[in-house]
Formats: structure tokens, sequence, C-alpha cells
């Protein structure tokens, strides 16, 4: 789960990292408000939306006079803003981070992230911050230093010094970048958050280390004893579809295609969508029911696909374990029913009482179309895809 | 024996007594697994589907010998149940249980980790579907009967991708010497070089086929091992081709972060390693049946 900048800020101080004077805004007067708050003349007006690479897309703007400030706020609030990073359809801007203009002598990295490969903490540093460390990781590997956290004993001192040095941290800032360093680590592991990362920290002209942005990606598994992260959801961000389907207890995430699934197991999932592109088609949606899939969440997932007024036909196709086949055809045929489905449906069952089911599919009257195997499936899905295409005209 | 577990393995159920350990238990029992008894803290002594219920992994090992175990428990608590079944000796662990949190499963490698190699229990899972050796033991939630007996060993991250590919092999009448489900989690407890490592000694196994997906290096250094150690074929299928980077694919493990995490880019590393590469995952079976007339 991710969280906004300020968000994100809010836990770093809590930690001993040190920020620029800010605070939120919701309206253009609240945003001219905060100004008033903060000394200084110089302020960056700053999108909240779930990522990176915001100020390429106009998401951070620099203002000097109240007017600007008003002026930034309104061409961000209520905004689309499309990043690399966000897709196409771009994330909503709710909020704004209004921060004093901070005067920057260095710009450096700091990440911290659970390396899956070596199942620990890696720490990720550079004197070279403020750029893409992708693109940075294949111009200048060497400019970059990654330390690993043995997970028994966790972040010690002489692994944060270490970095420190090699960010150029020389004798007067480095109590404080150990301080730094070791606060970032221990809010990663107390909060189960998976990544965290600082770009750019900044050394200012005062010659103070401070987080000028901040991003905090955490562990779904592990929001059930993080109370207070889990109330930093803010669904305005993430696809509604996903939203939806989180909350029926399925796995959605909305692709391009036209051609809707729903397949049991993530797996499976991912096999039949490749399947439905080697035979031609795209996949409108990866939707895994999970095992146990009742009549009702059948429905549910059936309304879900559906909900993409792009679908042009859907593909069914469950290999039942614990599922049983008599079960998910009996709720494909009352989903069917209570839809009023408008486009062609494919559903190929097996495993677990699969006779059974292709017999309630068969008696249901219902013009279903049955595949026996994984390609049978997808070539009849494509082909029902074009004759509705070609029909729609 | 099978690698890992087989008719004589006597294995105990941790969380024994909920609902999910009771219906999956009776499954066991009744494809023909040793199942000699469970543990649910607190209700030590009771008997349970007719086998004894104990409140401590420890006591199973010593009343009941158990040798190896199946975890049923909820995420909040799975991490300790494991950490439990390797403390008091068991050599093989299975664990079933999907959503436990990332740094847990760091705690529990990290603990295993303290072992010595040889007294160090094997750990697959969690978010699995288990493992089956075919017609004489089943170590987990799959539809047994889809599973014919055989010499073909199968290490996949999907449970019903793998049920998808052992279906297609019985149709053909290929049959199985042992498929083992390592999970779909960023931090598993086997990876698919570990299980490779098994099958390459496994005389029953005479061809390995690995389920992959996008995400993470495990599959290119399963390729890597294959290559330098593998006297038997190895033949791959990697999900995914369609995923978006940046894009969590239901299994946490399955998103696309870095370079080379794609399935296309496997695909390309694996087939430089000398993998035999399922052109679509409805040719597993066929793929297999090739690689095994050509010995």
């Amino acid at each position: 789960m991710d969280i906004h900048e300020y968000q994100a800020k809010e836990i770093l101080v809590e930690y001993g990292v040190k920020i620029a004077e800010g605070g939120l805004a919701y309206t253009v007067d609240e945003a001219v408000q905060r100004c008033r708050e903060i000394d200084g003349s110089v302020w960056v007006i700053k999108a909240q939306i779930h990522s990176g690479a915001r100020g390429k897309a106009g998401g951070i703007k620099v203002c000097r006079t109240h007017d600007e400030v008003e002026a930034a706020a309104e061409a961000l609030l209520g905004k689309k803003l499309v990043t690399h990073q966000t897709g196409p359809a771009g994330k909503i801007c709710n909020r704004l981070y209004v921060e004093a203009g901070t005067e920057i002598a260095r710009e450096l990295y700091l990440s911290f992230m659970i390396d899956r490969s070596h199942e620990r903490v890696i720490m990720v540093g550079s004197a070279q911050g403020g750029m893409e460390i992708e693109r940075l990781a294949v111009t200048d590997p060497n400019a970059i230093i990654k330390i690993y956290v043995e997970p028994a004993v966790g972040l010690q001192d002489f692994q944060a010094r270490t970095m420190a040095f090699a960010l150029g941290l020389g004798e007067d800032l480095l109590n404080h970048a150990v301080k730094t360093i070791k606060g970032c680590y221990r809010a990663l592991r107390d909060l189960d958050a998976n990544i965290l990362e600082i770009n750019p920290l900044v050394v200012t002209k005062n010659n103070e280390l401070m987080a000028l942005d901040a991003k905090m990606s955490f562990d779904e598994n592990a929001l059930f004893r993080r109370h207070r992260i889990a109330e930093l959801r803010d669904n305005t961000q993430i696809d509604p579809r996903e939203v939806a389907a989180a909350e029926a207890g399925l796995s959605y995430v909305g692709l391009d295609g036209d051609i809707g699934c729903m397949i049991n197991g993530a797996g499976l999932a991912m096999a039949t969508m490749d399947m439905i592109k080697l035979a031609g088609g795209e996949p409108a949606n990866f939707l895994d029911v999970g095992g146990g899939a009742s009549a009702e969440r059948t429905e549910k997932a059936f309304r879900l696909v559906l909900a993409d007024e792009g679908v042009k036909a859907m593909l069914v196709n469950i290999f039942a374990g614990i599922n049983r086949c008599d079960w998910i055809a009996e709720g494909v045929v009352q989903a069917v029913r209570n839809i009023d489905m408008k486009v062609p449906l494919v559903v190929r069952l097996s495993g677990t009482n699969v006779e059974e089911g292709r017999r309630i599919i068969a008696d249901s009257g219902l013009p279903i179309i049955t595949a026996e195997t994984l390609a049978d499936a997808a070539e009849k899905v494509v082909r029902a895809r074009d004759e509705m295409v070609a029909k729609q005209g | 024996m099978a690698i890992l577990i087989d008719e004589k393995t006597r294995i105990i159920v941790q969380g024994f007594t909920g609902r999910i350990g009771t219906f999956h238990a009776q499954e066991m029992i009744e494809y023909g697994s040793n199942v000699v008894g469970g543990v649910t803290p607190g209700k030590g002594g009771q008997t349970h589907l007719g086998l004894p219920v104990f409140n401590t992994v420890k006591e199973a090992v010593e009343q009941v010998g158990a040798e190896a175990s199946i975890v049923f428990v909820p995420p909040a608590f799975a991490a300790d149940s494991i950490m439990e079944a390797a403390d008091a000796g068991i050599q093989y662990c299975v664990s079933i249980t999907d959503g436990i949190p990332t740094q847990d499963m760091m705690t529990v490698k990290s603990f295993l980790r303290r072992f010595p190699k040889a007294k160090r229990m094997m750990l697959t899972g969690p978010n699995c579907s288990g493992t089956i050796s075919p017609e004489r033991a089943m170590l987990g939630i799959m539809p047994g009967h889809i599973y014919k007996r055989g010499n073909v060993g199968i290490v996949g991250r999907s449970g019903t991708l793998g049920y998808e590919a052992a279906d297609q092999m019985r149709r053909l009448g290929i049959g199985i010497s042992t498929s083992v489900g390592i999970g779909g989690d960023p931090i598993i407890g086997s990876s698919h070089r570990d299980v490779l490592e098994k099958l390459e000694q496994d005389p029953e196994t005479k061809v390995a086929l690995m389920i992959g997906e996008i995400g993470g290096p495990q599959e290119v250094e399963a390729g890597i091992f294959a290559k330098e150690n593998m006297s038997k074929p190895l033949i791959a299928y990697i999900a995914g081709l369609t995923a978006p980077p940046g894009r969590r694919m239901g299994h946490a493990g399955a998103i696309i972060s870095t370079a080379g995490e794609s399935a296309a880019e496997k695909v390309e590393r694996l087939k430089e390693l000398g993998v035999t590469i399922c052109p679509t995952p409805a040719l597993m079976g066929q793929t297999v049946a090739e690689v095994l007339a050509r010995l």
C-alpha cells in the first residue's frame, strides 16, 4: 500500500529525520493560508499523488508570491496528473503539500527496501541524488552503494557511518546522518514497510541534512497489525475497479484489452491471459477469484469484469481443486441470469466434478460457449470477440 | 523413496482442529498420507479425526515421531508455527497459509539459517498448494486424482497452473514423480533451484518441469543451476507475457520491478542456458512428451 509524501514525512519526523516546514491543503484558500504560516518568501506547492516523477508532469511548482500560490493550487487541485509511473489514466490530485523553499547545496539519494532474493533489508545510497536511480544504475553503477542488513541484529552504527561517508557527509553532519539513516531503517522495520525512499535527501546551504521528498510503501499482509498505517489508505489514488475487487476479496488488475477474464489462481490467470494474446486477443483484466469461489463471489466477479464497457467477450477458466466445478457452474449460470449479459461468454471447467459442472451449463439453456482445454478456450473467446466487434460494426 | 515425502513419512498438521486444517487433513488421509496427529496449542490430549492432538510440535516429534508438517495456521501466527516446527526437529514443512507478512518471513529465513545445513528443516511455501508424490503421499491441498505416478518432477510457484500441467500430462499418459509448489510470495522457504537440486538427485525423476512467473531472479538462477549441475533435461514455462511493469499480478512476488524480470526476458535467458521452453501454457504436457521421447 502506497501513502502520500506528506504522510511519509510525518512518519519520518517521528524517527528523527529533518524535513522542511510545511502543511497540507485541500483547497486554494488553505494553500495560501499555509504559506502565511510558513516563514520565508519562497514556497513549493507539491501535488500529493501516489507517483514519483511529479516534477516532470508539472506537479511541483515553485512560487514567490501568494498570487502565484493561488494560481498553482488552482492549476493542480482536482486535476489528473500523468507521470511515467501512473499510466495514461493519470492520478487525481486532491491534496497539496505546501512547503518552505529550500536552498540546496547537494542532492543525495537514500532508500531502504526488502530485497527478496537476499531475504534482507538492503540500504541503497548515492551521492548523486535527484535523478532516477534506475538510470544511474546503468550509466554509473559505481556511484551507487548497497549495504545489506543482517535481520537478526539490525542496522549497525558502522554501516550507517559507511553510508554517510559514501554520501560525502563529513564530520559536521556525521552524527545527524547516522541518526537519519538509522531512523529510516527503524521506520521500515517498525511499520512493516517494503520500501522507504528519500530522493532527494539534501544538504542545504545552511548545512542541514533534510528529506526533501519521501516515499513509503507498506506490506498489505501486515496491515492487520499496523492500524495507523492502514488508515492512510487513499482510495482516490487506486483504480476504482481494484478497490471494489479488494472489498469483494478478489484480486483484479485492469488492462487495456477487450476480453474480460475470470480465473482461479494467479498463475493460471497469467497463463490464460498469455493464451488469449497468443490466440490474437488482448485481455481486459487480470482477475483471480481464488479458492472457494461461491455463487455470490462469482456474480461479483462477473459484475466487476463487465463494468468495463470496453469488454467485448468474456472467458471463465476454472481449474477446480478445493473448488468444485458444479458449484462454479451454478454460480456462472446464476450470474448470467441476474446480470443480463450482452457479450458472448466462453466457459472452460476442469478438475473436481467436471462432468456435473458441464451438465449444469448445458442444461441451463443459456448461450454459453463451452471449451474443453486451455487452447480451445482461448481460440473460442477470441473468435467470439471478433464476431462481436464485426456485429457492432 | 520419492523426494521429500512418501507413504511412510510421518506427517502432522499444524492448525489441526481448525476448519481448514480438518478438511485438508481428511483429504490427505484419504489419499493415503501417513498423518499421525496434529498440533493445536491448548487442545493437547484431545483426539481429532481419531488422531492425537498435541500442544507443541516437540511433543508430536517425541510421542509419534513426526517428520513432516503442514501449516494451516492463520497468517498472523504462521511464522511462529514454522519456526516451532524447525526448532522441534521437523525435517520438512509445507506452509499453505496465504498472507504472511514479508518481514515475518525474513525472520523465519534468518532463524532457519542458524541451523547447520544437515539439521536445517526444509520449508516450501508459504502461499503454495503443497507437495505430492502421486499414489504415495500428499502434503498439500491439491486435487490428488489428477496426478498420475511417473518420472517427471514438477516445481512451480502457482497452484492451479500446476494442476493444469499435471492434467495435460495425465491426458498424454505421462506421470509425475513429485510435484512441489513453492508459492507466490516475495520471500519463500525454497526456490526453484532448491527443488531442482532434489529432483536431480532423485532416481525416479527423469525430466524436470519448472513453472515460473514474472518477477524476481529465481527462474534464471534455476536455469543457471541446471546448466552447471543437472544431467536431466529441464523444461520451463514462464507465465505473464501480458503483465505490465509495476503491477502486481495476484501473487505478491509476481511484479515486474527491475530489468530481466519480465516473462519475455526470462524466456530469452533460459533459452540461452539450454532450457527447453514451453511456447504456450497449453503445450506444457506436449513439450514434456517431446523431451521424454528423445531420452
